[in-house]
């Protein structure tokens, strides 16, 4: 597999994870470039971040099912303003709530790369694009589906 | 059985508010036993009558501030769990404890004073530490716990508060055709507001055309949409209704109070999994209706409105949360003036907000609400009998409070 910085703009200082016991399959899987969600046992509903019990039938079994990458823009900012000095090289950059093709009701958090800011929109179709941000933590960032290079 | 008329708020006291970071030298602890003496006086008690504390977002630790008041016995102490949320249930909580028996005399404050440390400006970050052994999952946060949750916001650079509501408002003009110009309606009444109030630290006229060429800080929002960063305290205090009658002060009576909200509203902005149906709204919904059933009053009753204005589409969001108008409705509503003072059909923050005036964590809204009520505020509603005010559209407990003369 072949590793790629794809939104070196994000400082790596910010992707340092804090991963748990159940929040760690997910980044293990970013690590091999697979999208996942963990899908309640029981009762078939998605949690995201993941935690110990399904919020709606509280048991807590998960498969984790692997997605297809794509989603869909629920909602978006772009941001202009530095918020600490590291963030100045990324700025403006497009932080975007993702809903996940593949796993309803859940979503996450990321950023829309490889575009010009003004041209996002809610309901944009999205994919997945890797960032390996450093020797041990990849994150996922997403590009418009069209413009997709993965 | 409720708290319904079981308490009143007796005293209202204030520092005065600064910009920043420059109340320096005073300290934090400095600043709330200022405020607390304060409401002590404006209420005609002694600091022995205190017994309880009430509080929200953590401002200090209540066994300092008790040592350094000498408060000869403390008989509660309590504080909503969450932050800014819980500004306007502090009051209820401490009505609550009056209601209970646990205190008579008890005190709601914040003190901010941001000399050393500045308040949210990145909550959601963990701060680089040089020493840090890369991976080992380490390091020193800033203001949060350490929170795996938070690796599913921190990489993408949200990190801020205003970011994450800007991820709210934007959802907001998708679904309802909400614009800049009703934030900046917002933004604009409460600068009017703000501009006769000597306590104000924005004094200045605001106009469209200054707002909507304002730097963009987190589009969709400007400058102009994000609060004011104060230093300052405010406190209140409350006694149960029978002693207020002897006081100084015309009593204002709690009405209601209720905080909490949806347990899938959670941790809102810092997870963005809200349910669909109410994503776009303030999380106040649940509140608002159990507020009104307290009271047993309805929008249509509530003279002038505090709602916490840390960022203007949640105020916007909160007048639909609080029924002044029809979900979606908002930005229409404000386009009419119905938010302006005097005349407006439900006047909002009267005293220039957390916007305009100063931000106190929300404090300076129940401050409002007290005066609106006393017939002896500034901006003076005529004849206000109901004050509604809300603690901060935030992750649960948000709060509200209805306080009547």
């Amino acid at each position: 597999m072949q590793r790629r910085r794809v939104a070196p703009q994000m400082p790596e200082v910010l992707a340092r994870l804090n991963p748990d016991p159940w929040t760690a399959p997910f980044w293990q899987a970013a690590r091999e470039h697979r999208m996942v969600a963990p899908r309640c046992r029981a009762c078939g509903a998605f949690r995201m971040p993941p935690t110990p019990f399904c919020w709606k039938c509280r048991k807590q079994d998960v498969d984790w099912v692997e997605l297809s990458g794509r989603g869909t823009v629920y909602t978006f900012n772009v941001t202009r303003q530095a918020l600490l000095p590291f963030l100045r090289p990324a700025v403006p950059y497009v932080v975007a709530v993702v809903e996940l093709e593949g796993a309803p009701g859940v979503r996450l958090i990321s950023n829309v790369i490889d575009v010009d800011p003004s041209l996002v929109r809610i309901g944009m179709p999205v994919r997945v694009a890797w960032d390996d941000v450093d020797d041990d933590v990849t994150i996922p960032r997403f590009v418009p589906s069209d413009a997709a290079n993965a | 059985m409720s708290i319904r008329n079981s308490a009143a708020v007796v005293g209202v006291g204030s520092t005065p508010y600064y910009r920043r970071g420059e109340s320096w030298p005073q300290t934090t602890l400095e600043l709330a036993c200022k405020a607390i003496l304060a409401a002590v006086d404006d209420a005609g008690l002694r600091v022995d009558d205190i017994d309880g504390f009430a509080l929200y977002s953590m401002p200090l630790d209540v066994a300092l501030l008790a040592q350094s008041l000498g408060i000869p016995e403390v008989r509660f102490t309590a504080t909503l769990t969450g932050g800014g949320g819980g500004a306007a249930g502090s009051v209820g909580l401490a009505a609550a404890a009056i209601h209970g028996g646990m205190a008579e005399c008890v005190v709601s404050f914040l003190t901010l004073q941001q000399a050393q440390r500045r308040f949210g400006a990145a909550f959601a970050l963990r701060q680089p530490d040089k020493n840090e052994k890369k991976g080992d999952g380490g390091g020193a946060y800033s203001g949060m716990p350490h929170m795996p949750e938070m690796d599913f916001a921190s990489p993408s650079g949200l990190i801020g508060p205003g970011q994450m509501f800007a991820l709210l408002a934007q959802r907001h003009m998708h679904l309802y055709g909400t614009k800049r110009e009703h934030f900046a309606e917002v933004a604009i009444s409460t600068r009017e507001n703000a501009i006769r109030r000597p306590t104000s630290l924005m004094r200045e006229p605001l106009t469209l055309d200054a707002y909507m060429s304002a730097r963009m800080i987190a589009e969709p929002l400007c400058l102009y949409d994000f609060c004011l960063e104060t230093d300052g305290a405010v406190a209140v205090i409350t006694t149960t209704a029978e002693r207020a009658r002897d006081l100084r002060q015309k009593p204002v009576y709690v009405l209601g109070s209720a905080n909490g909200g949806a347990g899938r509203w959670g941790q809102a902005i810092m997870w963005m999994n809200m349910p669909d149906e109410y994503f776009a709204s303030s999380g106040h919904r649940p509140v608002a209706k159990r507020l009104y059933e307290m009271a047993g009053v309805g929008p249509e009753d509530i003279d002038v409105a505090l709602l916490y204005d840390h960022f203007t589409p949640m105020v916007l969001m909160q007048l639909e949360d609080y029924g002044f108008c029809e979900v979606g409705e908002s930005g229409r509503f404000v386009a009419e003036g119905s938010i302006r003072w005097p005349h407006g059909r439900i006047p909002v923050n009267t005293h220039g907000g957390n916007l305009s005036e100063a931000y106190i964590i929300g404090m300076t809204h129940i401050r409002e609400a007290v005066e609106q009520l006393r017939g002896s505020a500034i901006n003076q509603v005529k004849d206000a009998e109901l004050a509604l005010v809300t603690g901060g559209p935030a992750s649960i407990p948000v709060s509200g409070l209805i306080l009547r003369r």
